[in-house]
């Protein structure tokens, strides 16, 4: 007879070494793009309370009423408790579709809802989108430094990753040309470039309206799709609205996305796809093999919360939070930053990138910086390839000012102290490092300086001489 | 028994440290003993008088937890805990440290200059970085003095590249050393109350051979255990391994990890507390010697509550 196993203890049987080995045999290729285990031990540490961490991208989410949400909530199980806990349609409510609409619209934007998916968070919107577009091998184009949430998604499906370096203007069109004309020589097309044109995460730069149109004109001379990911397009807190590529190209190349993430809530989940028809078929599809529908009780509660108005007088409240948030941060920048770093001026969105000398490993520092209670996101994580080690991702929008000041301030000693060892290594006394360049520079070329591309060839050579 | 099982911490190791713990934990109630989690903090001394534990297994890696400051506590509280005691922690955790004791009791470790960031500061110690590197040839093994697993670990090929290599090992202790790069075969010896367990060989799958972060992941690194080894490679390797735990005076467990060279083994750094994840050595050890890992667990606390089982 066959014996019944016994009901599980609380935990898992002590897995051996065998076992994992013999799971590992069986693991997918794709699997084998993740990242080391140090670094996510690493960022094991920052989860802890007396760590000011700058490494989240976490909106404020304190600042909506209690009180608010709880009168939505119980509205929606008085009035429609049965269809909120039910599935819905793959492609999402149409009610929530126009709350979307009202959203691109403020915006400059008016999308057909019959072109629009809702999805779980903007991060399944890039998913469905790759799932769809890439096959192992296809190329994907972005920007270096990327969204650091994309690059599992386009590893893990096997593209072939382009990254476009930016400057203060945002992606250097120039050299995306001349890529495009080396991979048509190669006889590869590829199959889309991925952007994030405004307040790039983690550039924190937006894309000059000259190169926007100049992409839009490039994907349809190529016929090639430009997927625009738009998560902080209503976040500005200075200069002037840019019209998004969706905008300017009508639709036709340019895929959206969108999220109510950071204009209302992450954890509500809830992201969106405005793609040609043809595109948002397969879309929906992927979607429907992946998670049958997006949550229909946060879609309901999006519809109430739109329809009650005042949506808009929220965003610019947290306009007014996280552009003092972003003032402060660029004020510690300058007090506790090494001349030797440089940093970008973001316009809006959630994040600074900050870029210090070749020589320093921004893997290295978090460990030091976290033995001073504060975290940041290693540049790397925004790479494909070995780019970006000495560069860095701070938070602004997720902690208040006092925390900023002291985080800054803890951040720059660290580095402070690098910088000072790494010139005593030289035993030719002060060495005319690269970065000391900055003091020279006009007062705004933080910006443009943070994005150049630093020549490896141009940096330390300062044992070579020592060693003749 | 009523156990508590210390791990997580400050340490930069705190997640290894959590899935050690975890794994010990549920060990110990499979065994049916009294489990009682403690995840380190400023409560610590609190939290142990007042559930007056009969043990302490402590599930702590790297500096905070492996380096004899939560044993020393224990010590000064009377509750047995497994694992070397305070002072062979310290000991061990300070590879410079470590290193020294092995030199003066003859047991061969390669070459190697440690400095602190005050020399460099204050002293001008960079002017006799020329000298050192051509004693020791590139390329040269970079480390902190303290710290566990590969972090700050870095190879550097060429002088151009040492400095950076410091002020990365700097960014993990304010000491540092540069060692002698030994070619060889990776070997790891865990030792568990004053015997030798089967010897792992640790093979990269793949790539890099100076990338110290794919050496403890599977799928990256192959492990081999019992490692194919002639019976005179087995005997130096152990009798090396058992002579660094006897100077270092790790009693209960420790594992030694050397390298295997042309000219027999070098002992890189005895590890205090080793992992006791589903991936770590010691458990491997262990059970290509038939101990389940429940059967680990018993005697590592026998080995805590009466050392003479030894």
């Amino acid at each position: 007879m066959t014996e019944v196993p016994q009901p599980p203890h609380k935990r898992r049987a002590h897995t051996s070494t065998r076992d994992l080995e013999r799971y590992a045999g069986l693991f997918a290729e794709r699997t084998t793009v993740m990242r080391s285990s140090a670094m996510r031990d690493l960022m094991a540490v920052t989860a802890r309370p007396e760590v000011i961490s700058l490494a989240g991208g976490l909106p404020d989410t304190s600042t909506f009423p209690p009180e608010r949400l709880a009168a939505q909530m119980s509205k929606i199980a008085a009035e429609s408790a049965a269809a909120a806990l039910q599935y819905g349609p793959t492609e999402g409510f149409d009610e929530t579709k126009d709350c979307i609409v009202e959203v691109m619209a403020a915006e400059g934007m008016l999308p057909d809802p019959d072109d629009i998916v809702i999805t779980t968070g903007g991060q399944q919107a890039i998913d469905l989108v790759t799932k769809t577009l890439v096959d192992p091998g296809d190329v994907v184009i972005c920007e270096a430094p990327t969204y650091p949430g994309a690059v599992p998604v386009f590893c893990s499906y096997q593209a072939d990753v382009r990254q476009i370096e930016m400057d203060g203007d945002g992606m250097r069109i120039d050299l995306l040309e001349e890529l495009l004309d080396e991979l048509k020589a190669e006889g590869r097309r590829p199959k889309f470039i991925y952007t994030v044109p405004s307040f790039q995460n983690p550039g924190g730069v937006t894309l000059s309206l000259e190169r926007r149109a100049r992409l839009v004109e490039l994907a349809r001379l190529h016929e090639i799709l430009v997927v625009e990911d738009s998560p902080y397009g209503l976040l500005r807190y200075s200069g002037e609205a840019l019209p998004p590529l969706y905008q300017l190209d009508g639709g036709d190349f340019v895929i959206y996305l969108g999220t109510f993430s950071k204009i209302l809530s992450p954890g509500i989940r809830l992201g969106w796809v405005v793609a040609p028809p043809p595109v948002l078929e397969k879309v929906v599809l992927g979607k429907g093999a992946t998670d049958l529908c997006t949550s229909t009780l946060t879609q309901f509660f999006v519809r109430q919360y739109f329809s009650e108005g005042g949506w808009k007088s929220y965003v610019e409240d947290l306009v007014d939070l996280y552009r003092g948030r972003r003032d402060t941060m660029l004020e510690a920048l300058a007090e506790h930053f090494p001349a030797e770093a440089t940093w970008t001026e973001p316009e809006g969105g959630l994040f600074i990138w900050a870029t210090l000398p070749e020589y320093i490993d921004t893997g290295d520092l978090l460990a030091k910086a976290l033995r001073n209670d504060v975290a940041f996101v290693p540049g790397q994580a925004a790479y494909v390839d070995e780019r970006g080690k000495n560069s860095m991702r701070l938070n602004f929008s997720g902690v208040n000012d006092a925390e900023i000041r002291e985080g800054i301030k803890r951040i720059g000693r660290v580095i402070g102290e690098q910088v000072d060892l790494f010139e005593s290594l030289s035993p030719q006394g002060p060495p005319g490092m690269p970065g000391r360049e900055a003091e020279d520079m006009p007062a705004d070329a933080g910006r443009e300086a943070a994005d150049v591309p630093v020549d490896r060839d141009n940096v330390v050579p300062l044992r070579k001489e020592a060693n003749g | 028994m009523k156990v508590v099982v210390l791990k997580g911490g400050r340490s930069l190791e705190r997640g290894v440290s959590l899935r050690s713990g975890a794994r010990v934990e549920d060990a110990l109630e499979r065994l049916g003993h009294e489990v009682v989690p403690i995840d380190v903090g400023a409560d610590l001394v609190k939290r142990l008088r007042a559930e007056k534990p009969e043990v302490a297994f402590v599930a702590m890696h790297g500096v905070g937890g492996e380096d004899g400051t939560a044993q020393e506590l224990l010590e000064i509280l009377g509750i047995p805990f497994t694992g070397p005691a305070a002072a062979a922690c310290a000991r061990s955790i300070d590879k410079v440290m470590a290193k020294a004791t092995m030199r003066g009791a003859g047991i061969p470790t390669p070459e190697f200059f440690a400095f602190t960031q005050t020399a460099f500061r204050d002293l001008g110690a960079a002017d006799a970085l020329t000298d050192l590197e051509g004693t020791l040839g590139f390329p040269i093994v970079v480390k902190p003095s303290r710290g566990g697993s590969s972090l700050g670990v870095k190879f550097a090929a060429s002088p151009a590249e040492v400095p950076g290599a410091l002020v990365a090992a700097f960014s993990y202790d304010d000491r540092v050393m540069l060692e002698r790069f030994v070619q060889g075969r990776e070997v790891a010896v865990s030792v568990l109350g004053g015997e030798a367990l089967p010897i792992v060989e640790a093979i990269p799958a793949e790539g890099d051979p100076y990338d110290f972060e794919a050496r403890y992941e599977i799928g990256r690194t192959h492990f081999v255990c019992p490692a194919d080894l002639s019976p005179t490679e087995r005997s130096a390797i152990t009798d090396a391994a058992l002579a660094t735990c006897r100077a270092l005076g790790c009693e209960g467990f420790a594992r030694v990890d050397l390298i295997l060279g042309t000219d027999g083994p070098w002992v890189l750094e005895v590890n205090a507390i080793p992992g006791l994840t589903d991936t770590s050595l010691l458990p491997q050890s262990a059970e290509a010697a038939g101990m389940s890992f429940e059967d680990l667990v018993t005697r590592i606390l026998d080995l805590a509550l009466s050392p003479s089982a030894a």
